[in-house]
């Protein structure tokens, strides 16, 4: 394979969405060209990544041959204009088999297509595939998938970080310039991290959950993956706005963010959450990673402080009784009555109580559990109330330390990607690994994760950007920086 | 019975009605009843993986409406709130409802002369309807079940009354007038018999003078009021009886079974009453605003109550009267403009004909009184006719009858039928007076009788002239003339 | 291995849950929910009087939609996607137990 490096401050380059997308449209390329480029890469290599869990050959050719009749005909597709995307596979698409990565919905087929899958088509953007995930998004390295884990394209003897694993390593592998991913405590931007790739969780409420299948509505958040700080931009620009259809959604819709991007960062305010920065068995590299940021932002002309957010040292407890809480509702509906698994038993509990054994594995079992006995009677106030009027203590700090600073910057996650089963037996030691993240989440603010530099082993590191609730525009600025000052060999498509 | 005197009734209402928007509480599908199954679902209602709920705006305005009615404390904000338990007729396992924080909170409602307190009202999602297959359809006896989900996320307002109720009896005048005030609001069509109605009593017993309530038992399965007041009035003794025999009353949910009159125990499984309440996370508060509470205000009809005194007062028809008419959604305002067209006729006749005739027939039918081919100002018309002698009223209820099926004036199926009264003087006399010869003799008994042969034979002659003028003789102008003849 | 959550609380939660799980697994489960609570607990044992509880990340209100149709879904196509149909309507074993 061939894959030219990502764009920079420079412009666009050939293989990145932007680029992809004028040159579509300028009709210097066909989408039908670069679906089949996408493909190829995928049949390749894929077998080896287990990114994804469907290819939609078929339906990516035939879209992307529409596409270029449009263009043939005058016509303008619009801003992704042949562009394939990866989506999730907790995103519905109608008609296209959708397992969220659960034997229990295993070749469901949903009658109707998410929000944001409508915008990127509506954008002329081609789905190209399904990505693999942790089973229901639980999990922080896809190993949870029902399906088998994800491998990571810069060591595939690593996990790709999860739960949206999937899709940062399809990013990362080049089989789409372009991916979404679902966010409820990290899920989005740790894998971006761990796969050396962009990961955005915008603020809750910018985009539409319509037809992302929940995980915990409170928190959850799609977002994009690209390999490229613009390209996300790009995305971000189409998936976000207000739905009707979500009663969560901002309804003045969000700010653009790709006029902002060339901004820069001179004035900007930054500061460093302390707590999310010396956290327990951080890797060193990943703490010289922060610091070599706070270099070229200062460089910049940004004013870079260290920060507390105190109550964010809370936020892993609180998550684990609130995300779990709202999942053990949400996944009540997967009973084997109106699609999906069904295991058959005497009476309607019977089967209720058997298709669900059989049908979740053990962390999505572990996560209803936990959440039904949060929620009990007896329970509530100690547990789930608790962690609620944490949430609000931690959407105060924030509040606070956001009337002193612009942006905060952190590690996106404690650690580069670590080997495939080295967690998967301990779930404490798995959840700490969404102990940055989290917080953004709790408080519905926006983060991302924009790669820079790598650990000895080469693999990569990424920085956290957080911003608060519709702090897009700034936050893309301080990413631009960042990537356009990142160390040499930060971020790209995996060899 | 002795017994019964010395214990007393404790009695709260929890009444589920349909509210009668257009769509569902929280998608577009359609709101109708007797569609084919699973026609009128999305992935909204059937909870599909990944959808949303969104509020119909219109269960707000009908809540508010209601709050007005009955004196509702209107809260800043009401919160959804997820009810969780399995349930093969609830798509997502969890029920929308409200918990803590209602949309409705302290209402009153006058009950023939007695406050009775609402404790609450809130919104809710109902659920499908499922069908018990074999074992003659019972749950418990059924092979398997069949489920529809047509009617999953169709709006409810759960209505929850204090303990206030001390009868069978009251507990019907509640649900009676809470149904008046319903329908008059548009806000329900309150069929029980359709299920558009639920009701479900909590009862106890205690004895007179104790300050303490008994353990409450939940009834449940009434289709309609006269099963409420039985399945209450059996609920109280068996409770009553338990009491006497010194056996303890066990707090359960129990079903009425009309067949038997009697209620029964329902299996409810280990811990299944823990439903782990917690905030929907997929809605946002109801938070009214003032311009919401001043349409609902506004929009706030005449209510039964004052209605019922008004027509009373107006048009001199009973309470009982006042009720009937009340208690079939259009009847009022088909009167009140069958009242307006009216000439010579009275309020009461046009009451009497729309309790009587008219109701049978829309009861018959299934009609509503919108749609019926006679208009209200042809009933004034029909009203006018007997009132002025045109028509007797045994003539004017087979006009009536004709014109509540064709589409015709009562005048013109006078005409058509040659129906109308002679009341000419003249010719009435000559009539009469060839009856008063051709039966002699029945005069000469009169004249020789006592008041009872006399009323009897006068009868007879009133028969035989009406018989002669083929029953259109104005009644009130024989009498008179016959009067006149008989000397008195 | 943590105490705080016995073999009886564990099956009671799965009744709740709906998920019939074997000795194994209840057992296990026992220990982790255990283990997780245990880190919880520095949130649990806060003292958070008068601290309102969050449980919408945004302040938004009144998000009301108009009392307008919109269409349907297929009947076949849902009932595609069921385990069993029987006349337009979705089978299911046996009901024993009352809502
Ligand atoms: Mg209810
Ligand atoms: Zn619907």
């Amino acid at each position: 394979m061939t894959a030219s490096s990502p764009s920079s401050a420079t412009g666009p380059g050939v293989d990145d969405a932007i680029g992809i997308a004028r040159a579509v449209r300028a009709g210097e390329r066909t989408a039908r060209a670069v679906v089949d480029e996408r493909l190829e890469l995928i049949a390749e290599r894929d077998p080896e990544l287990h990114a994804l869990l469907l290819v939609m050959g078929d339906e990516a050719r035939a879209a992307a041959d529409a596409i270029d009749a449009r263009v043939a005909a005058g016509e303008d597709p619009g801003p992704l204009a042949g562009v394939p995307v990866v989506l999730k596979d907790n995103l519905c698409v109608r008609g296209v088999p959708t397992s969220a990565g659960s034997k229990i919905l295993d070749g469901w087929r949903p009658p109707y297509t998410a929000t944001v899958v409508d915008r990127i088509v509506d954008a002329g953007g081609i789905v190209l595939a399904k990505a693999n995930l942790d089973e229901f998004a639980m999990g922080s390295s896809t190993e949870n998938s029902a399906f088998g884990p994800t491998h990571n394209p810069h060591d595939p003897t690593r996990v790709a970080g999860g739960s949206s694993g999937g899709s940062a390593a399809s990013v990362a592998a080049g089989f789409a310039p372009l991916a979404l991913g679902s966010d409820t405590g990290g899920s989005i931007r740790q894998p971006a991290s761990l796969c050396g790739v962009v990961g955005v969780k915008p603020t809750y409420g910018a985009v539409s959950r319509y037809g992302l299948i929940a995980f915990a509505s409170s928190l959850d958040q799609i977002g994009p993956f690209a390999a490229t700080v613009a390209d996300a931009a790009l995305l971000l620009d189409v998936i976000a706005g207000h739905d009707s259809l979500d009663s969560t959604s901002i309804a003045s819709g969000v700010e653009p963010v790709t006029p902002h991007l060339g901004e820069g960062v001179d004035g900007l305010r930054i500061g460093i959450v302390q707590e999310l920065t010396e956290v327990d068995g951080i890797q060193a590299e990943v703490r010289a990673a922060v610091a070599g940021a706070v270099e070229v932002l200062t460089a910049g002309g940004a004013i870079v402080e260290t920060v507390s957010v105190p109550s964010t040292v809370y936020g892993l407890s609180a998550y684990y009784l609130i995300a779990p809480a709202e999942a053990s509702s949400n996944l009540a509906r997967y009973d084997g009555v109106r699609y999906g698994l069904r295991v058959d038993g005497e009476d309607v509990a019977e089967m209720n109580g058997r298709t669900r054994a059989a049908g979740f594995g053990p962390e999505v079992k572990r996560r209803i559990m936990l959440g039904t006995y949060a929620l009990s009677a007896g329970y509530y106030d100690a547990y789930y109330g608790q962690a609620q009027r944490v949430r609000t203590l931690i959407i105060e700090d924030f509040r606070a330390a956001y009337e002193r600073f612009d942006v905060l910057l952190s590690p996106t996650a404690p650690t580069t990607a670590f080997a495939i089963g080295a967690k998967a037996s301990d779930p404490l030691a798995m959840y700490l690994s969404d102990i940055c993240t989290i917080p953004t989440n709790l408080a519905g603010h926006a983060a991302m994760s924009v790669p820079f530099g790598v650990d000895a082993g080469g693999l990569p590191i990424g920085v956290q950007v957080l911003a608060d609730a519709l702090g897009e525009p700034t936050m893309f600025r301080v990413a631009q920086v960042l990537e356009d000052g990142a160390p040499a060999g930060s971020g790209g498509i995996a060899p | 019975m002795n017994d019964a005197v010395r214990y007393e009734p404790v009695i709260g209402l929890e009444v589920h009605c349909e509210l009668a928007t257009t769509t569902k509480l929280f998608c577009g599908c359609p709101n109708e009843f007797g569609s084919e199954p699973n026609t009128n679902v999305c992935p909204i209602c059937l909870g599909l993986p990944g959808s949303l709920p969104v509020l119909n705006e219109r269960v707000v305005e009908f809540a508010l409406r209601f709050a007005h009615a009955l004196q509702f404390d209107v809260p800043e904000r009401s919160i959804f709130a997820r009810k969780n338990y399995f349930y093969p007729d609830m798509p997502k396992d969890y029920q929308v409802s409200q918990y803590e924080h209602p949309i409705l909170a302290d209402g009153v409602i006058d009950v023939d002369g007695t406050v009775v307190r609402i404790e609450r009202a809130h919104l809710e999602e109902d659920t499908g309807k499922t069908l018990h297959m074999g074992g003659g359809g019972r749950i418990h006896d059924a092979e398997y079940s069949l489920v529809d989900y047509n009617r999953a996320g169709v709006p409810l307002m759960e209505i929850v009354s204090r303990p206030d109720i001390t009868s069978a009896e009251q507990a019907r005048g509640y649900v009676s007038e809470l149904r008046a005030v319903l329908a008059a609001l548009g806000v329900s069509d309150v069929k029980m018999e359709e299920g558009s109605m639920r009701v479900d009593a909590n009862v106890s017993v205690r004895l007179v003078g104790v300050e303490e309530l008994g353990t409450k038992v939940e009834v449940k399965n009434m289709n309609s009021l006269r099963s409420l007041g039985r399945a209450i009035d059996h609920e109280i003794e068996r409770q009553i009886a338990m009491c006497e025999a010194g056996e303890r009353i066990a707090q359960e949910t129990r079903h009425w079974d009309e067949d038997d009159g009697v209620t029964h125990g329902m299996r409810s499984k280990e811990g299944s009453s823990d439903y782990r309440y917690f905030p929907e996370p997929d809605l946002v508060p109801v938070a009214p605003t003032d311009a919401q509470r001043a349409l609902a205000r506004d929009s706030v009809p005449e209510l039964p109550a004052a209605h019922r005194a008004r027509l009373m007062g107006e048009w001199g028809i009973t309470e009982a009267d006042a009720r009937v008419l009340l208690d079939v959604s259009g009847l009022p305002g088909y009167a009140e403009a069958a009242v307006l067209a009216l000439g010579a006729g009275s309020a009461k006749d046009i009451v009497n004909w729309c309790t009587g005739d008219v109701l049978a027939h829309l009861n018959e039918t299934g009609l509503s009184p919108e749609v019926l081919p006679l208009a209200p100002d042809g009933l004034a018309e029909l009203v006018d006719l007997v009132a002025d002698g045109t028509l007797s009223r045994g003539l004017a209820k087979d006009v009536l009858g004709e014109a509540l099926r064709e589409p015709k004036r009562p005048k013109q199926i006078v005409e058509e039928r040659g129906l109308a009264q002679e009341s000419d003087e003249g010719a009435l006399a000559t009539v009469l007076d060839e009856v008063l010869v051709a039966n002699a003799e029945a005069v000469d008994a009169y004249r020789a009788g006592d008041d009872k042969k006399r009323k009897k034979t006068r009868g007879f002659l009133m028969g035989e002239a009406m018989k002669a003028t083929r029953g259109s003789g104005n009644p009130q102008t024989l009498n008179r003339l016959l009067d006149e003849r008989l000397g008195g | 291995m943590s105490d705080r959550i016995s073999r009886a609380d564990v099956e009671h939660v799965a009744a709740l849950a709906r998920l019939s799980l074997d000795d194994d697994e209840l057992e296990r489960l026992a220990g982790e929910l255990g283990v997780i609570l245990d880190h919880a607990e520095d949130v649990a044992a806060l003292d958070l009087t008068g601290v309102e509880p969050t449980a919408h990340p945004l302040p938004l209100v009144n998000v009301l939609r108009a009392d307008e149709v919109r269409p349907t879904l297929d009947r076949d196509e849902v009932l595609a996607a069921a385990p069993a149909v029987e006349d337009g309507r979705f089978r299911v074993p046996r009901i024993l137990d009352a809502p």
